[in-house]
């Protein structure tokens, strides 16, 4: 597993997993005092299913937001596909290629399910004001590879049922569901998922777990993942990065990390769900 | 027919001609509250400004030419050559869009996440800045504007309802083509919203800040975008407004006349500022000729607030808000 980092091997169960396509040098995020994360380094492979896990205020999110740009650190630096990265507004990373979804669920309340689900295509929308405004040829034949897309990922996803309801009205899974459609929809290199499955029943976690592996799986989309449940955990994910208090206190297989003493510390005393 | 009820109808459809004026100055009230949180304040002077650039390009002044006179001891003032109507507008259009560009960059763009009422704050500055530079660009006095809309009685209204009624109705050409424009204008403006990626990504941002950011939305793209609509809106209504009597500061104040429309149809549904507009267009038209004569007349300078407070108590959310339900 720790082969130089530009080399590609195939997993047990015979998926491939890339070179190196980000990495994250000494990372120090401060909010006036809060040390939101303390010197952090790590790497995410291509195609790989990386977790960041931790207790509760370990500075899990906060990792996620740097890496979309939601944040930009004090210190250390992002190397995104071999280049250093320039501080970045969220809109410039997720043209990048860099889609996510929110701890919270961030959706547009007012819209549909599709309209939602349709947001996610604009940065493929080319076609100017003009074509637009008079729906001529570009303008048509990009609208209707987007719903394709659009539908597509509806299937995938398996909510056909709902196209139409307004995504305010959904049970808080489906908005989950939603909100990952969104994100697939954009048709990212890597997908950033905060907690994708907090807050659902058995039955809904097994249907998240098999959508995040088939994404995955099918298209190579590399996953970074964050997630409380420790058997969803290590179900799914190739490496974990275990942080707390802002700091990194493990990284490996879910095997390795399991082992580690500092892990088992942390998570010794701790409430989690 | 009663002659009363026949008055009324004429009274009725002066109402709601004056009310589609309404709903287009509302419009430019929701179109960037809904997408950045902000009253803007200044909507009123956006439209004293447009109709005065308007009327200074179509007559060829020279802008600051007050300024440039006492400084360099000149004398000009016009150019010379006048620009045709379409081609004024396309100018002040760009105008418009270039203030939306200097306000965002010099003003909201170092504002963001403020609270609320700092941001009002900002927009009654930049009123009184904007009517400073208006002053100082195109000068103070009235102007006339004449951009070749029809004006004077529609003879045709006029001489159907003679027939109907035996009373021929007083409509406004002018009013007729005001409300015209206004209608295809809101189509177009939601049209635009449904169906284009700026407008996608307008309602978006509308929705959710951080939900627009994560779909690679730039905010300050669209909130230029938004106060750049909200500039042509603001023209559209000072060359209704200034064709029917003149582009003079008075102009700025059919802001006041907006925020009964907002009260009553809520601050950030496009529907409800029609709906509002042409409710309070009918309702002050017709309380001026029922009610107004028995206590001293000029009632439409009240009778708008009083309508939308009224409603307020019953309905704080507006006409097409959702109900507000107090969480405890
Ligand atoms: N925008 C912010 N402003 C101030 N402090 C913040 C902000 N975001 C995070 N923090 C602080 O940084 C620390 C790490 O928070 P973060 O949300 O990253 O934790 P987390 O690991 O995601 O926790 P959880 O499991 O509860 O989601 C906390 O102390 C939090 O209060
Ligand atoms: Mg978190």
């Amino acid at each position: 597993m720790l082969d130089a980092k530009s080399k590609s091997f195939t997993t047990a169960d015979g998926r491939t997993i890339g070179p190196v396509v980000m990495e994250m040098r000494n990372i120090t995020l401060r909010f006036g005092g809060v040390v939101a994360i303390k010197d952090i380094s790590f790497d995410i492979r291509e195609g790989e299913i990386r977790a960041i896990i931790g207790p509760n205020g370990a500075g899990k999110s906060s990792m996620l937001n740097v890496i979309s740009g939601f944040y930009n650190p004090q210190e250390g630096e992002v190397i995104y596909r071999g280049a250093k990265r320039p501080p970045m507004r969220p809109y410039q990373v997720a043209r990048q290629g860099i889609a996510r979804t929110f701890q919270n669920i961030a959706l547009f309340d007012g819209m549909s399910v599709l309209d939602n689900i349709m947001t996610g295509r604009l940065n493929h929308m080319k076609a100017s004001i003009f074509d637009q405004a008079f729906w001529w040829g570009r303008a048509q034949r990009e609208e209707v590879e987007n719903r394709r897309k659009a539908e597509e990922v509806i299937d995938f996803l398996q909510i056909q049922n709902i196209r139409k309801t307004p995504v305010g009205r959904l049970p808080y899974g489906l908005k989950k569901r939603v909100e990952l459609a969104r994100a697939l929809v954009a048709e990212p290199s890597i997908l950033l998922l905060d907690e994708p499955m907090a807050g659902m029943n058995v039955e809904e976690k097994e249907d998240m777990s098999r959508f995040i592996l088939d994404v995955n799986d099918e298209f190579g989309t590399t996953i970074v993942l964050i997630e409380h449940d420790m058997g969803v955990v290590m179900d799914l994910s190739d490496r974990v990065v275990v942080m707390d208090y802002g700091r990194k206190i493990g990284d490996g297989t879910p095997d390795e990390v399991r082992r580690n003493q500092e892990v088992i510390d942390a998570y010794l005393g701790v409430a989690h769900d | 027919m009663p002659d009363q009820l026949i008055f009324a109808m004429e009274v009725t459809l002066n109402g709601l001609l004056n009310g589609v004026m309404y709903a287009l100055v509302a419009l430019g009230f929701v179109l960037i509250f809904k997408a950045s949180g902000i009253f803007n304040y200044a909507q009123g002077v956006m439209a004293l400004f447009a109709a005065m650039t308007l009327v200074g390009i179509q007559q060829g002044r020279v802008p600051f030419g007050h300024l440039i006179n006492e400084i360099f001891g000149t004398n000009i003032h016009y150019f010379g050559w006048e620009v045709p109507a379409l081609a004024a507008i396309a100018l002040t259009v760009l105008v418009m869009i270039g203030f939306a560009l200097l306000v965002q960059r010099f003003v909201f763009k170092h504002l963001v996440g403020q609270e609320p009422i700092i941001l009002f704050m900002a927009t009654i500055g930049l009123a009184y800045f904007l009517e400073g530079v208006s002053d100082l660009m195109w000068g103070s006095e009235i102007r006339n504007l004449d951009v070749g809309l029809p004006q004077g009685i529609n003879d045709v209204i006029d001489a159907a309802t003679f027939d109907l009624f035996g009373y021929g109705f007083f409509i406004d050409n002018l009013d007729i083509s005001a409300a015209i424009v206004a209608g295809i204008l809101v189509a177009v403006l939601i049209a635009y919203a449904q169906y284009t990626k700026n407008g996608r990504a307008m309602r978006a941002v509308a929705d959710d800040h951080q939900a627009a950011l994560s779909v690679g939305i730039q905010l300050n793209y669209v909130w230029v975008l938004v106060w750049s609509l909200a500039g042509i809106v603001a023209l559209v209504a000072g060359i209704m407004w200034g064709s029917k009597s003149g582009v003079q500061f008075s102009l700025s104040l059919i802001a006041l006349k907006a925020l009964p429309v907002l009260m009553l149809g809520g601050f950030t549904s496009i529907p409800g500022a029609i709906i509002g507009g042409l409710i309070i267009g009918v309702g002050e038209a017709l309380f001026e000729f029922a009610i107004g004569p028995m206590i001293g007349g000029a009632t439409e300078n009240w009778f708008a607030y009083v309508l939308a407070l009224v409603f307020l108590v019953f309905r704080p959310q507006g006409l097409f808000g959702e109900k507000i339900i107090e969480r405890v």
